[in-house]
């Protein structure tokens, strides 16, 4: 099993964060490395069990499922269902923690997954570097700029 | 019923320094200034789980507390209160270090649930939240900030440093470029309030090449180094010295030069610790560069938008932020160049028009361009084209001298100037950098232009410390664009 553990502190109240980051169809608004997005089957996009189907700038298409969403702890867990990755067992979560010292949160971002012998440096870099470091910092620049 | 307190901050360490110094269950008498004595019972170790500390606060209470869970792989414990003489019952807490991957920085989460007689309730949990955790935060971050924990009290001290060796850049006369040779040399240790400072990358200034060809022998007498500003590593650090440990990321600008050398001490006041963000080439090529357009757009310039500025070399190390920058600003800028290359990039960083010239000659353009000249003229050039900017120069016009690559501006009769009405400055950056507190601030709004995409990374040329000379004879010779870095 892999893990890739990624965090920042970004400038501003955990709950103007969540609000930005909640929508699990989403993405698209907030990442910059997401194309489009859409939920499968009509299904709302904060029903536990709803499916994302999305394609990155670069065209490859993924789809993930919301395992669990929690607005008390500003929190949500899915995994890959299907992804042009090669990454099997694929859980990430992604959590807010207020910073009770001033209007600032904690972000973390973290990836179970397992795939074949020789690439994990590899999709270590691209999930945390790219697609978690990527977000918090687009993050970082949207509450900057406020 | 049991109340709940939680308190977070983020402390500017890495999770390892932060948890080394909490995983201590006895330590607390050291860094946090409400306790007064502390001691763990039964001749424990602090690291045992289940050990008990008891300790007595400044104010005369005295408290006994038990470690029940210590977690080095979370970074994380627990410990209750088994008796006191604050009315606290029930009292559990639990403190939780995570790492902040992208700057190296500590998430400190503390939170606990207890119990205390009706009517109490506030006074105890003011008393807890902000007499105790946040406080603790403000203790701690000093006591790291101080090194307190690199040296604690008692402890043999730290071994003596020795002197290091070192390559420099040592003028044995002025001239030009072929004067500058590299030797060997040593650094001693670093004096009361310096930091030795493992040099990556330096940053090369036209200034520079004044120093090289003997303009200011007072501020560069032989023998000599020279060089302004660098970027890399501090090995050691000086007695009196806070804020600062060896292996922190830093960089500096230094009104006195020597900054051409692999190893050098500098004084702790001028150097900055850089973001994660910011690698050490950049840092080289931007500081004293950032600093100086920050300087000129913000205080003496005073940018308006729609103001008229006239930048030359704007393909240059300056040129480029400004230009880039002014434009952000809204300010118009035309800049001047000396090739097509320079123009299309001095295009793609700001400029709304660009002149290419060789020999100086820009005014009538400048003055068709803009209606009746510029409001700004940032002027590198120096006396061979002194006509020609103050002919650029609209009326009340602001003519910024910042310098003379062509050679000495000869001196400026009054009359002149008042014949347009127009302002002459000779700024020197290092005085718009008079205290530590104004040049993180100048050097915080360079790093936060970068990451915004305000300020564009700025191409850099490369050379190695041997071939300093190659460098000096390249910025000379107008053909390099953007930044020059020597690489230590």
């Amino acid at each position: 099993m892999i893990r890739v553990y990624v965090s920042s502190v970004i400038e501003a109240s955990a709950d103007s964060v969540w609000a930005r980051i909640r929508d699990f169809n989403g993405l698209p608004s907030w990442h910059p490395m997401i194309a489009d997005s859409r939920i499968e089957n009509q299904q709302p996009s904060d029903r536990v069990g709803c499916v994302r189907h999305f394609h990155t700038r670069d065209g490859g298409m993924i789809r993930e499922r919301l395992l669990a969403l929690s607005d008390y702890d500003f929190a949500c867990t899915y995994e890959i269902v299907e992804s042009p990755m090669g990454v099997e067992h694929y859980v990430a979560t992604l959590k807010l923690t207020p910073v009770t010292d001033g209007d600032r949160c904690f972000a973390e971002w973290s990836a179970e997954f397992d795939c074949a012998e020789g690439r994990e440096r590899e999709l270590t870099d691209l999930i945390g570097g790219g697609v978690f470091q990527g977000g918090f910092d687009a993050l970082k620049r949207h509450f900057a700029r406020r | 019923m049991l109340q709940r307190v939680i308190r977070s901050t983020v402390i500017d360490a890495p999770v390892e320094r932060v948890w080394a110094v909490l995983r201590d269950f006895n330590s607390h008498d050291q860094w946090h200034d409400i306790v007064a004595q502390s001691r763990i019972e039964a001749g424990q170790a602090s690291s045992q789980v289940g050990c008990v500390r008891a300790f007595t606060l400044k104010d005369g209470h005295f408290i006994r507390e038990q470690l029940l869970t210590l977690d080095d792989a979370q970074h994380k414990f627990t410990y209750c209160i088994v008796e006191a003489t604050v009315p606290l019952e029930r009292y559990v807490s639990t403190v939780t270090l995570k790492p902040v991957t992208d700057g190296r920085r500590t998430f400190w989460h503390w939170e606990s649930t207890f119990a205390s007689p009706s009517g109490r309730e506030n006074e105890l949990r003011d008393m807890v939240a902000k007499g105790v955790y946040e406080a603790g935060f403000e203790n701690l971050r000093r006591y790291l900030e101080r090194g307190a924990d690199l040296r604690a009290p008692g402890s043999a001290p730290m071994p003596v440093a020795l002197p290091q060796p070192c390559r420099r850049v040592m003028l044995s006369a002025y001239g030009g470029p072929e004067v500058l040779v590299v030797g060997e040399g040593e650094v001693p240790p670093p004096g009361p309030g310096q930091l030795r400072i493992r040099q990556r990358a330096i940053g090369v200034n036209y200034f520079d090449v004044y120093l090289r060809r003997g303009w200011m022998p007072s501020l560069l007498p032989l023998p000599g180094t020279p060089g302004m500003e660098a970027a890399g590593t501090v090995i050691d650090v000086g007695d009196g010295v806070t804020g600062f440990m060896s292996g922190d990321r830093v960089a500096y600008m230094a009104p006195q030069p020597g900054a051409y050398a692999s190893v050098r001490n500098v004084a702790a006041d001028l150097v900055l610790r850089l973001p994660a963000a910011v690698d050490d080439e950049v840092a080289a090529a931007l500081l004293l560069k950032g600093v100086t357009a920050d300087y000129l757009l913000r205080d003496l310039g005073r940018v308006q938008p729609g103001a008229r500025w006239l930048v030359h070399a704007a393909a240059g190390g300056v040129g480029l932020v400004l230009c880039s920058w002014a434009q952000r600003m809204g300010a118009r800028v035309v800049g001047t160049v000396s090739s097509e290359d320079k123009a299309r990039l001095a295009r793609e960083n700001g400029c709304e028009y660009v002149i290419v010239t060789r020999d100086y000659r820009f005014a009538e353009a400048v003055q068709r361009h803009f209606g009746d000249g510029a409001d700004v003229i940032v002027d590198g050039l120096g006396d061979a084209a002194r006509q020609e900017n103050f002919n650029a120069l609209a009326p009340c016009g602001h003519w910024i001298s910042l310098g003379q690559a062509t050679g000495a501006l000869q001196p400026i009769d009054p009359d002149l100037l008042a014949s347009k009405s127009a302002t002459f400055s000779r700024p020197v950056a290092f005085a718009y950098v008079a205290t530590r507190a104004r040049l993180a601030e100048r050097a915080q709004r360079v790093w936060d232009g970068l990451a915004d995409g305000s300020i564009k990374r700025p191409p850099i040329e490369r050379y190695s410390l041997e071939a300093a000379s190659g460098a000096h004879e390249r910025l000379e010779s107008r053909r390099s664009t953007g930044a020059l870095v020597l690489v230590a």
